[in-house]
């Protein structure tokens, strides 16, 4: 019988991220559970928004965190290009639902945020617009993978379909920052965007501390994820191969 | 290269080819469009260029298989692959010959059914300019997409899911072009992204195509 | 609980579906993870007794 994995690094992999998960874990509940308590309970309510302030608590993070899951989808694609280890490969359809999830909450968050202020469910603002485009590209992504039977033709043709996408996504929201100049915004729509965007310089410091700790959070619970996840994918492709050598025998 | 082409463009124009589906359908969404929305003269001739976009660009979309699948079949994808032209160069005919039996008849078509939408006269001509601009990024995109898909079954709704994310700045542009010009601002922006967008798109995305093809030719 | 006022309904379900989605996500990808682990562990003690009968039965 022939060796196991195919390559030691899956196997590494494993190992490694075994004895880093509850450390990464621990971290991930302990700064959410820190962040999130300390702003709702423990921050003082806007002056112009009144309670909704506090949704930034989940917003921000949660939209931080979809687009970083794309950058480091981005970046795993890359590596699998060029480096054809298919541990980065898993990695990358490992982060994508996670991702995906963030940019739920996010567009969740930013809706009810601004309903308030808007008095609809729902604006075509540019950068709820933005994560609307990410989500399908997300939902594209996944897909393509799904669709997929050989697991490196699978690898080859999601991580060109990721570097294409990236750019696309980012010609998007440059299209529609411009599609949306025109039209009327409200001066509380602008302000709600400029809240989300701006943290670092407009919000006060009250503010600041635990969205920062909300974020780390955030990152914390990402880097759980993608390794509890990884491992998986890695498993299920070692027992995809060893069910397809049965069938040969 | 050529040959390539007239072999495709005969193909398309054959019976079965799928040459006029692509304007049926175009048509077929612009007369239903006043029966989703109401007959108001007034709202169809303020959503007509965006209308009139969406039902190209969709007809674009349901024409994409198209561009490998015969091909595919009958396993001429594979001698073209190992024919002495680059598989870049292959796409990239694939892509104007689907541009010349699709988009261009839809670009065609627009002013005509425009009249249906009650399009604004200062429309016509930067709707049509807009689609001539535009059409070809969809086919080159739509390639891509095409290229993706092509060993699947029932591709066709991937298809649709992967590429039309892809046509969002196409579709923004374009249609800003038409829609800015009607109301007399500035549409010189959207035009120079969009003959952008269409430029960067042609040279650079069959490489990306190509890419594809070798892989799902292995 | 902090007097959330007029936006007390927007505040509390933009929690309540955040925090549902991240344990939602949580709870499946650990449950997929322990199927998986399960299911290869059952697939590789299959192929390793297997082996092991083909190798004394190859004698």
């Amino acid at each position: 019988m022939s060796s196991i994995w195919e390559y030691a690094n899956p196997k590494k992999f494993i190992a490694t991220t075994d004895r880093l998960l509850p450390w990464v874990s621990a971290l991930a509940l302990g700064l959410m559970v820190l962040g999130l308590v300390w702003g709702f309970f423990f921050t003082p309510d806007d002056f112009r928004q009144g309670s909704t302030v506090k949704i930034i608590y989940i917003h921000v993070p949660s939209a931080m965190m979809a687009i970083n899951a794309w950058a480091m989808m981005l970046v795993a694609s890359m590596v699998w290009i060029v480096r054809r280890h298919h541990v980065s490969a898993l990695a990358a359809r490992a982060a994508a639902p996670i991702g995906a999830v963030m940019t739920v909450i996010a567009l969740a968050t930013g809706a009810i945020w601004g309903q308030p202020m808007w008095g609809t469910w729902w604006e075509w603002d540019p950068r709820l617009t933005s994560f609307l485009i990410l989500f399908l590209f997300y939902l594209g992504y996944i897909a393509l993978w799904s669709a997929i039977e050989d697991d490196d033709t699978a690898a080859d043709l999601t991580s060109i379909l990721c570097l294409v996408g990236s750019v696309f996504a980012l010609l998007s929201r440059y299209a529609v920052n411009f599609w949306n100049q025109g039209l009327h915004q409200g001066a509380s729509v602008l302000r709600a965007s400029a809240l989300a965007g701006d943290t670092e310089e407009r919000v006060s410091n009250i503010f600041a501390t635990p969205l920062f700790i909300s974020m780390a959070g955030f990152l914390m619970l990402f880097i759980a994820l993608v390794f509890l996840r990884t491992q998986t994918e890695i498993r299920a492709r070692r027992m995809r191969a060893l069910l397809a050598r049965e069938r040969m025998q | 290269m050529i040959a390539l082409l007239m072999r495709d463009l005969k193909l398309a124009i054959r019976a079965g080819g799928g040459f006029g589906l692509g304007l049926a359908f175009f048509l077929i969404v612009v007369v239903l469009v006043p029966f989703g929305v109401g007959p108001n003269s007034g709202l169809l001739s303020k959503i007509a260029p965006g209308v009139l976009w969406l039902g190209a660009l969709l007809a674009c979309l349901l024409s994409l298989d198209r561009i490998f699948a015969l091909d595919w079949e009958d396993g001429s994808l594979d001698l073209l692959a190992t024919a002495p032209l680059p598989l870049e160069a292959i796409v990239s005919v694939k892509a104007l010959a689907h541009w010349l039996t699709t988009g261009l008849p839809l670009v065609l078509a627009a002013p005509v059914f425009a009249i249906l939408l009650n399009l604004p006269i200062a429309g016509y001509g930067p709707l049509v300019l807009s689609l001539l601009i535009g059409t070809p990024a969809l086919s080159v995109i739509g390639t891509f997409g095409a290229a993706l898909t092509v060993g699947l079954k029932r591709g066709g709704l991937l298809l649709s899911l992967l590429v039309l994310p892809l046509y969002v700045p196409t579709l923004i542009f374009g249609a800003e072009m038409a829609r800015r010009s009607i109301e007399g601002l500035n549409a010189q922006t959207s035009l120079l992204m969009l003959a952008g967008i269409t430029c960067a798109v042609i040279a650079l995305l069959p490489f990306a195509s190509a890419a594809v093809l070798r892989v799902n030719l292995r | 609980m902090p007097d959330l006022g007029k936006y007390a309904e927007a505040v509390l379900s933009s929690y309540a579906i955040s925090l549902g989605l991240i344990v939602a996500l949580v709870v499946l990808s650990v449950l997929r993870a322990r199927k998986v682990k399960a299911q290869l562990a059952e697939v590789e003690a299959r192929s390793k007794t297997g082996g092991k009968a083909q190798e004394q039965a190859d004698g």
